[in-house]
């Protein structure tokens, strides 16, 4: 067990950054560890940009991670990703879904939606690793693009010491009976894949 | 066993161990999801009330009629129920009353940021403050002793990082309060109860006793503790503050108060001899800090910490060390260096709430608007809301305007939750006194906003059991509006007429603009396609501010996993480039 893993999962509100976190949190508590969940409902879940803060640790007392200090941080929306630079050191990790979502001031013309390029700069400068994972294009060929949240969750997985299967138990108990089986396929489609790391 | 709970979850389940018989409140962010989780218990009635007011007044009743009872509230919610508040401190009460209300620091969904540890000072009612989920399950059976002992309503305060975080909370229902099958015989007692001002004079005395009794109980309550540590600084904090401090302060020794109101004084007068230096650290105002100064003691509060916004570990760092009262410097981080398009929170693709807007918007019409999440009507590209303040507050705002005169096409718009919570006074208003002003109620049937709960417009109730649908026209009719339009807000050309002919009419006229929300009926049609040849980019269709439609080179695309297949947007196509697929 570590002293302490901290995680930011940050996406648009819909995107379904709220189950992964549940899971996440579940995943820490069945490990054996302290945790808290901090999240934000209301107003901002209608397509505004949403975080949840996930802390696993001996003893965790703040809801809250501070910035410059978490360990990983998951991107379910590219943009979303990049603002939450902050929060990371030269020793993070951090995992982008390739899927861009042009808020309004971009689908109006008024303002850019940054470069891939520009994104992934801002994201490494700040890590240890930054990776893509293509997780819209991997749940689009499961058959339903909100199963993106549990592929990055899965990728994940892959460098946390938790078994797959606390996982995939955690995931059946917190998923809709019917999206069972699809959201463990998900899972280990993530846990599968390692992509372009940077 | 231990389960992660919100604090919302955790102030439920312990509602449920306390034996609370009777819970209501009107739906609020951060607050909802307590009396939503109280309907999960079948020990405990639950309702949505249409107002604050309305669900401490049923709570009231319940906990005269000898039961425990329970009323949650967001902070600007005890506002309207301030009243009922004020007069239950006064009367006090036979079973357990404990009002749950949570402020939010922020503004995450709010629109103030009032710190309502005042309201416990003001009201004479004492307040308890968890720190996190488990504390908030304890901390409602001991708010409920602490009523029935004292005869007073508690306040318990949380905020929105306590009610939204997941923390452990040991489940254990071997020691829960089983609530009596007896039904109960009310107890009169005119001089308690009646508070005429006889009685009222009697009762203020009272109240005040009442007040000194729970400021000497707060000095051996155990959730006012002493964590010992290094001396050298002394922190005194509250709620979800203390894990912060914890975490940037692990020596320091700190007064963690479970109780804030009434404040334990012999305590806090021990703690300042102690240490070296004395600081208090609490979100929003200087609640415990005015009462520390006035005692005449030295200490570093709002100079260092700030009065607004919400406070988190980074910041508390940030000005601590600022304040030469830590050594170590925080991390050295910095934001992004290229331009990150904010993302604000926009209506729903498919809501129906869109086509009122854009009819508004194209009437150029000035909208008095309402809390809900039409407020997001104020949003660009629409821009079509001009005025937001309060639940209700529209409809008398637009009266006022409008008998000043005002040349402008104005209009007022609330929703249908709205409408029964606080908007049937103002249209009273309107109506009886003469008023000429054009009411609009964009009826989705649900209350929407605070997640999908069910309202008197809806049908359900809380419980899940039918109830007759308190419909909307027959109430506006009944208090006599002779000018009433039903519409679908989509038929932006038929919205446009209607609104145009009340505000012409030179008489009170009400439109109601009905459709219910896509987000909860899950309705969904067959996305619109784009003719790339007979699309111009005139970007028309970008105005009615739809997140699937997206500006391109030549013409628009329209995303269509977000898409919700509306069509709205093929409604306003001037060169009729944007076809539903039935047309095709």
């Amino acid at each position: 067990m570590q002293n302490k893993v901290d995680f930011i999962i940050a996406g648009v509100g819909g995107q379904g950054t709220i189950l992964a976190s549940d899971i996440l949190v579940e995943v820490g508590y069945n490990a054996g560890y302290d945790v808290k969940k901090s999240e934000v409902h209301g107003m901002s879940q209608r397509g505004g940009g949403v975080e949840s803060q996930v802390r696993w640790g001996k003893k965790v007392y703040s809801p809250l991670i501070e910035k410059g200090k978490a360990d990983y941080l998951i991107g379910f929306e590219m943009l979303e990703a990049a603002r939450w630079t902050e929060y990371l050191n030269p020793s993070s990790v951090v995992y982008v879904n390739k899927h861009k979502m042009f808020p309004p001031t971009v689908t109006t013309g008024q303002a850019e939606y940054p470069s891939e390029t520009a994104i992934e700069q801002e994201l490494i400068s700040r890590a240890s690793r930054m990776e893509w994972v293509d997780a819209i294009g991997l749940a689009k060929e499961l058959g339903n693009p909100a199963l993106a949240g549990v592929i990055m969750l899965g990728r994940l997985s892959a460098d946390l010491e938790v078994a797959p299967e606390l996982w995939l138990k955690v995931i059946s108990e917190l998923v809709p009976a019917k999206f069972v089986e699809l959201n463990k396929k998900a899972f280990l489609t993530g846990r599968g894949i390692i992509s372009k790391s940077i | 066993m231990k389960k992660l709970l919100s604090g919302n979850e955790a102030f439920a389940y312990g509602a449920y161990l306390a034996g609370v018989q009777l819970a209501a409140a009107y739906p609020g962010t951060p607050s909802t999801e307590i009396v939503k989780n109280c309907a999960t218990y079948d020990t405990i009635y639950a309702e949505w009330s249409p107002n604050e007011k309305v669900s401490l007044d049923v709570a009231t009743g319940a906990s005269y009629a000898g039961r425990r009872a329970l009323c949650a509230m967001k902070h600007v919610g005890l506002n309207v129920a301030a009243d009922s508040l004020f007069s239950a401190s006064y009367t006090g009460l036979k079973g357990g009353l404990v009002i749950i209300n949570a402020d939010d620091p922020g503004m995450h969904s709010s629109q103030n940021e009032q710190d309502n540890r005042n309201y416990a000072k003001f009201a004479k009612v004492p307040m308890l403050e968890p720190a996190d989920s488990e504390e908030a399950k304890n901390y409602v059976r001991i708010a409920l002793e602490m009523s029935e002992q004292y005869d007073t309503p508690v306040l318990i305060r949380t905020t929105t990082r306590l009610s939204h975080s997941r923390t452990l909370v040991e489940i254990d229902d071997s020691k829960r309060v089983i609530p009596s099958d007896e039904i109960p015989a009310y107890e009169r007692n005119i001089p308690k109860y009646v508070m005429v001002p006889g009685n009222a004079r009697r009762r203020h005395p009272v109240v005040e006793e009442r007040l000194q009794k729970l400021a000497a109980l707060a000095e051996t309550l155990e959730i006012n503790k002493i964590e010992p540590g290094n001396d050298e600084i002394g922190i005194i904090t509250s709620g979800v503050i203390y894990q912060y401090a914890r975490d940037v302060f692990p020596n320091a020794t700190i007064l963690k108060l479970g109780m804030v109101w009434p404040l334990p004084k012999q305590m806090i007068i021990d703690f300042a001899k102690r240490v070296k230096k004395l600081v208090i650290i609490e979100e929003l105002d200087p609640f415990i800090e005015e009462y520390v100064r006035i005692l005449g003691l030295d200490c570093i509060g709002k100079e260092v910490y700030p009065i607004e916004g919400e406070y988190s570990p980074s910041l508390i760092r940030e000005v601590s060390y600022k304040a030469g009262l830590l050594t170590e410097a925080p991390p050295e981080v910095s934001a992004a260096s290229i331009d990150l398009p904010m993302r604000p929170p926009m209506l729903c693709p498919g809501c129906g709430h869109r086509g009122l807007f854009y009819a508004l918007k194209r009437l150029d019409a000035t909208v008095f608007g309402d809390i809900g999440c039409y407020t997001l009507g104020a949003a660009p590209p629409l821009a079509a809301m001009h005025t937001t303040t309060c639940m209700g507050g529209g409809f008398g705002v637009v009266h006022g305007v409008d008998k000043m005169g005002v040349k402008d096409k104005t209009v007022a718009v609330l929703g249908d939750s709205t409408f029964f919570h606080s908007g049937i006074h103002p249209m009273i208003d309107v109506l009886y006194n003469g008023g000429i002003s054009t009411l609009i109620i964009t009826d989705n049937r649900i209350t929407a906003m605070t997640g999908h709960q069910d309202n008197p417009g809806s049908g359900r109730t809380l419980l899940g059991e039918p109830a007759e649908r308190i419909d909307i026209e027959t109430v506006v009719r009944g208090l006599g509006a002779k000018r009433v339009e039903v519409v679908n807000p989509y038929e932006v050309e038929q919205v446009m007429k209607v609104v145009k002919e009340g505000l012409e009419s030179g008489e009170p006229s009400v439109v109601i603009a009905r459709y219910p929300c896509v987000l909860h009926t899950k309705e969904k049609h067959p996305v619109p396609t784009v003719d790339t040849e007979a699309c111009t980019n005139c970007g028309n269709c970008l105005k009615i501010g739809c997140p699937p439609i997206t500006k391109g080179e030549n013409y628009v695309a329209i995303d269509n996993i977000l898409c919700n297949g509306c069509g709205l947007c093929a409604r306003v196509c001037p060169f009729n480039a944007i076809k539903k697929p039935e047309e095709q």
